[in-house]
């Protein structure tokens, strides 16, 4: 098939997806068979497009000028193919688990939340193939009103207020300092297309160089830089499957993934290393990891801490690219892979403890690892991702950043990734420790046992690809290698 | 045979068709005869607009009598670009407005309504097509006098006092534009536009001429409503007619911005305005006082129509502050923002005229669960919300994008965080809305829906035409966006 068509397809695919739920409203079954069908659809669409990519070639499609200067414009480079191939992969497994959860929870408005699922899926298949800061403006905000209903999901009076939280930061970082720094790389370099090399000035004023890669940081609010991370944790009112949409499929991913091509695409790293100002995103980003890891270590809300772990994660992501040395950027793209997997699988577990117990607090979690066996090892391997112990896919990322950080002997980088490594196993083991090896506080033999079938299903695929990924990581080191390959 | 003579027909149709209403004395028929006469209106700015864009400026000497003796009708691109505008919002907004009118106005003095409608269409497009500073003043007056008798036409008995705080505004302002054009004509001895504009270098420098233009900007800043001359406008919005206040925040206010474009490029001269009064910093800090009260004080407002009024008045600031930039980029911004604003408050106010039409209230703590009973126009007012706020692919977002550009061409750094921050503030005032009818489900005290209501058909086809028209300016804004900079482009050569 030709380029054009796959990528039209992947965009239209989960549009017409949703088109499909709002017909079928009435009849779950066939509501729910339609959504699993088309993300295979979508998955072998991706998988088309990866070959091409993985072939060198860079498929793209000009959808339409609507200001001139400024077109819809899409173009898959290895980033873009690796963030795509992510997201719609999960998009199959979180469906799976979601017809589980949401059944297995009788929650209401499933439809609504179907649909606005697959739309953010759109949303973020149409961040990840951008051609032009534009095209990704306009997706960015597309995914954050399609996700608004699905972090309200619940309507009670929290749930709004964290909806308020939610759509409040990312609207108003976006329209506040992202879009402008948008426009004013446009005005600057007169263009806004990502380019191997960068597009701006290489006379451009140090400072101006800084405000505007500032204004890119904090716009991009879903990137959870502090102190932009409130609506994170403000977001988990939402039902688990949202919650792995948002911190491991694509709101987040979105967030770094925007950053990661910014600087590699608009900024072009080999530039920004020439000036030590740069060094400011890098000590913000450390602060972050740091101040997230400790405020996840006192957090007892299980859903809470892993908010919290996420906010650390992403900026380890920031922190990786901040040291603009091509291999810590390639370790960047890297743990954006190794965290969806990790994150997806430790809120699935989260969700499938409370499908099953209706528990979220992490001191109830006593010895409940006997009675959900599965979860709970799936809970292990991810952690273990987590903290970048091997076998797992968070050791790879985690040697790339580590390895960047030494080329370009930042001592600050590594100081800051060796204290964080302690501090997630700081707030993973405990868990798994508890889970396993405690007694249950009152003594009595748990009479719970594992959530729907579905639910295990997801976590347990979620939970071997972090294992596989560590064996077989080929083709997304081939993307990056590509990825590497167009910095120079 | 017929087209030497559109200019004029532009302006006389309507003002023929204005006292036929009378004559009819019937509500339905007046209806099809307004509608009818804004469609060949629409046409005919159709037909100019054409004719400008490929023969270049248009002029037309009333009666026969060449300028400087007569008046002249003079039509460049700035002129039909305004032209189409306001035709096009008139005819559609028309189109829709029977039943509310029917509902808000008592039935016998719904042809008086008409009558008046039809007038204030004949002074808002006389203001534009004109070429004569005196006659400009006449056209001024009877745009507003009719516009006094349709805010004070309808049931609610609020609208008396709004139309006599705005007649005092208007009357005090209007005669400010009177005392100006004296001036001007003291000094340059014409009362013709071009002529004002040739002969004003030799009199440049002289306390007079600084007079005239400080009389003006006053004068035009009560009748445009710019910040903090816009008093009358809240009530004038929030206790008229719906359609009243919907037409006026389509048209009317932004015909007065359109005036203070011409007099600045065409009478006086951007030299002597931006160069030796200064005034665009003047403007410039006006504008931003008015994004960022307007703003505000929309958050505050629990009546629907009020809050966007006080948008509007923020909005008018985006236009103003495009302006007050004294550049090429400005200019074209603030017109675009003129075109697209048309748009997006119409589609607003047109979904909350429904909104009154089904409910009779306005007041948004009284209006919840509303996306459940009216998905529609939630939908539309959601639409045009994100629209005002600049979400990408629609019609705002173009506006902003220009403006925001503009501004950091010029250099003004502040002027881009007054944009975001207002942004900010639109969204807040637009959720605030939106979540109550989204979130919170229809209790005892809220209203339900009248449903012995006729559904009108037109009312949401007019809807839906704004709708459909604020997502396609944000995909292809050639059409705007080109003509703007083109006008920007002669007003700068001149």
């Amino acid at each position: 098939m030709s380029d054009q068509l796959l990528i039209i397809l992947a965009l239209c695919i989960p549009v017409a997806t949703s088109i499909f739920i709002v017909i079928t409203h009435n009849n779950i079954n066939v509501r729910e068979a339609g959504t699993l069908f088309s993300t295979v659809c979508l998955i072998l669409v991706v998988y088309a497009l990866l070959q091409k990519v993985l072939n060198g070639e860079e498929p793209q499609l000009l959808v339409l000028e609507f200001l001139p200067g400024l077109a819809i414009h899409f173009r898959i480079e290895p980033l873009g193919m690796l963030f795509g191939c992510i997201a719609s992969f999960l998009w199959l497994i979180n469906s799976i688990y979601s017809i589980g959860y949401m059944r297995g929870n009788k929650e209401k408005h499933q439809t609504r939340f179907y649909v606005c699922f697959a739309i953010a899926i759109a949303s973020t298949m149409g961040i990840a193939f951008s051609a032009n800061l534009v095209t990704l403006f306009i997706f960015y905000e597309m995914l954050t009103l399609s996700t608004y209903p699905l972090v309200t999901h619940k309507g009670s009076e929290d749930a709004m207020r964290a909806g308020r939280v939610y759509l409040g930061t990312l609207l108003s970082t976006s329209i506040c300092f992202f879009l402008p720094a948008i426009i004013w790389t446009n005005v600057l370099a007169g263009t806004t297309e990502f380019t191997n090399g960068g597009i701006l000035n290489r006379d451009t004023g140090h400072s101006v160089i800084l405000v505007l890669l500032m204004l890119f940081a904090y716009g991009i609010g879903k990137a959870a830089l502090m102190p932009m991370h409130r609506w994170l944790p403000a977001a988990m009112v939402a039902p688990t499957p949202v919650s792995a949409l948002l911190h491991a499929v694509a709101v987040v991913k979105a967030g770094v993934f925007s950053i990661v091509k910014i600087v590699t695409y608009i900024f072009s790293p080999a530039f920004l290393s020439e000036m030590i100002e740069v060094n400011v995103l890098l000590y913000l980003a450390g602060i972050t990891i740091i101040l997230a890891s400790i405020i996840a270590l006192q957090a007892d809300n299980l859903k809470r801490r892993l908010a919290y772990s996420t906010i650390s994660q992403l900026s380890y992501v920031i922190l990786a690219t901040a040291l603009l040395a091509p291999i810590s950027i390639m370790g960047a793209a890297l743990h954006i892979l190794a965290h969806a997997f990790g994150k997806i699988t430790l809120f699935f577990a989260a969700g499938s403890i409370y499908t099953a117990t209706k528990k979220t607090a992490v001191s109830e979690l006593d010895g409940i690892g006997k009675a959900m066996p599965w979860t709970m090892g799936a809970f292990a391997i991810a952690s273990l991702s987590m903290i970048g112990v091997p076998p797992t896919v968070g050791f790879l990322s985690k040697w790339y950043i580590l390895q960047g950080a030494f080329e370009v002997e930042s001592w600050f980088a590594v100081t800051v990734i060796v204290i964080s490594t302690l501090l997630n196993a700081g707030y993973f083991l405990p868990v798994i420790y508890a889970a396993f090896f405690k007694k249950p506080v009152d003594g009595k033999e748990l009479n719970y046992q594992e959530a729907p079938l579905a639910i295990v299903l997801a976590l347990t695929i979620t939970a071997i690809m972090t294992v596989l990924l560590f064996f077989f990581p080929e083709v997304p080191l081939q993307l990056v290698k590509l990825l590497a390959g167009n910095m120079l | 045979m017929i087209t030497p003579h559109l200019p004029v027909l532009q302006v006389i149709i309507a003002l023929i068709a204005a006292p036929l209403c009378v004559i009819l004395r019937q509500g339905t028929l007046s209806w099809l005869l307004a509608t009818l006469v804004c469609f060949l209106s629409f046409l005919i700015s159709c037909i100019l607009f054409n004719q400008v864009l490929t023969e270049g400026v248009i002029s037309y000497a009333l009666g026969g009598w060449l300028s400087p003796w007569g008046i002249e009708y003079r039509l460049d691109k700035l002129t039909v670009f305004m032209l189409l505008v306001i035709n096009g919002v008139a005819a559609i907004v028309l189109l829709g407005a029977k039943a509310s009118i029917a509902n808000e106005i008592s039935s016998d003095r719904l042809y008086l309504f008409y009558t008046a409608f039809l007038l204030n269409l004949t002074g808002i497009l006389g203001v534009i097509v004109t070429g004569d500073a005196f006659n400009l003043f006449v056209f001024i007056e009877i745009a507003s006098l009719s516009s006094y008798a349709m805010i004070s036409i309808g049931r609610d008995r609020r609208g008396l006092y709004a139309a006599f705080k705005y007649l005092v505004f208007g009357t005090i302002g209007a005669s400010f534009i009177l005392i100006s054009v004296g001036l001007l004509y003291a000094v340059t001895g014409t009362l013709n536009m071009v002529d004002i504009f040739q002969r004003l270098p030799d009199v440049e420098n002289t306390r007079t001429l600084m007079t005239a233009l400080v009389f003006f900007v006053v004068g035009i800043g009560i009748k445009a409503a710019i910040f903090p001359l816009h008093l009358w406008l809240p009530d004038a919005y929030s206790y008229s007619p719906s359609i009243v206040s919907t037409f006026l925040a389509g048209t009317t206010t932004k015909v007065f911005i359109y005036v203070l474009i011409r007099f600045i490029f065409s009478v006086f001269g951007y030299e002597i305005v931006f160069e030796q009064a200064v005034f665009n910093y003047l403007l410039m800090l006006l504008a931003c006082a008015g994004i960022l009260y307007g703003s505000y004080l929309a958050i505050k407002q629990d009546s629907l129509k009020r809050l966007l009024a006080y948008s509007s008045i923020a909005q008018l600031g985006y236009m103003l502050l495009g302006i007050s930039l004294a550049t090429e980029a400005g200019l074209a911004a603030g017109l675009i923002h003129i075109f697209n604003h048309a748009i997006i408050k119409v589609t607003l106010f047109l979904s909350v005229v429904t909104i009154i039409f089904y409910t009779k209230t306005d007041s948004i703590s009284r209006l919840a669960g509303l996306f459940k009973t009216m998905p529609l126009v939630m939908l539309a007012f959601f639409i045009a919300g994100l629209s005002l706020i600049g979400v990408p692919m629609t019609a705002g977002f173009v506006s902003k994008w220009y403006l925001i550009k503009a501004s950091f061409e010029a250099g003004y750094w502040g002027l881009v965080l007054v944009i975001v921050f207002s942004s900010v503030l639109a969204i807040i005032y637009i959720w605030k809305f939106v979540e109550v009818a989204y979130f919170k489900s229809p209790e005892n005290e809220v209203v339900t829906l009248d449903s012995n209501q006729k559904t009108p058909y037109l009312l949401f086809f007019a809807l839906f035409i704004f709708v459909v028209a604020n997502i396609y300016f944000g995909l292809d804004s050639s059409l705007n966006v080109d003509m703007a900079n083109a006008i920007a482009r002669d007003l700068f050569a001149k």
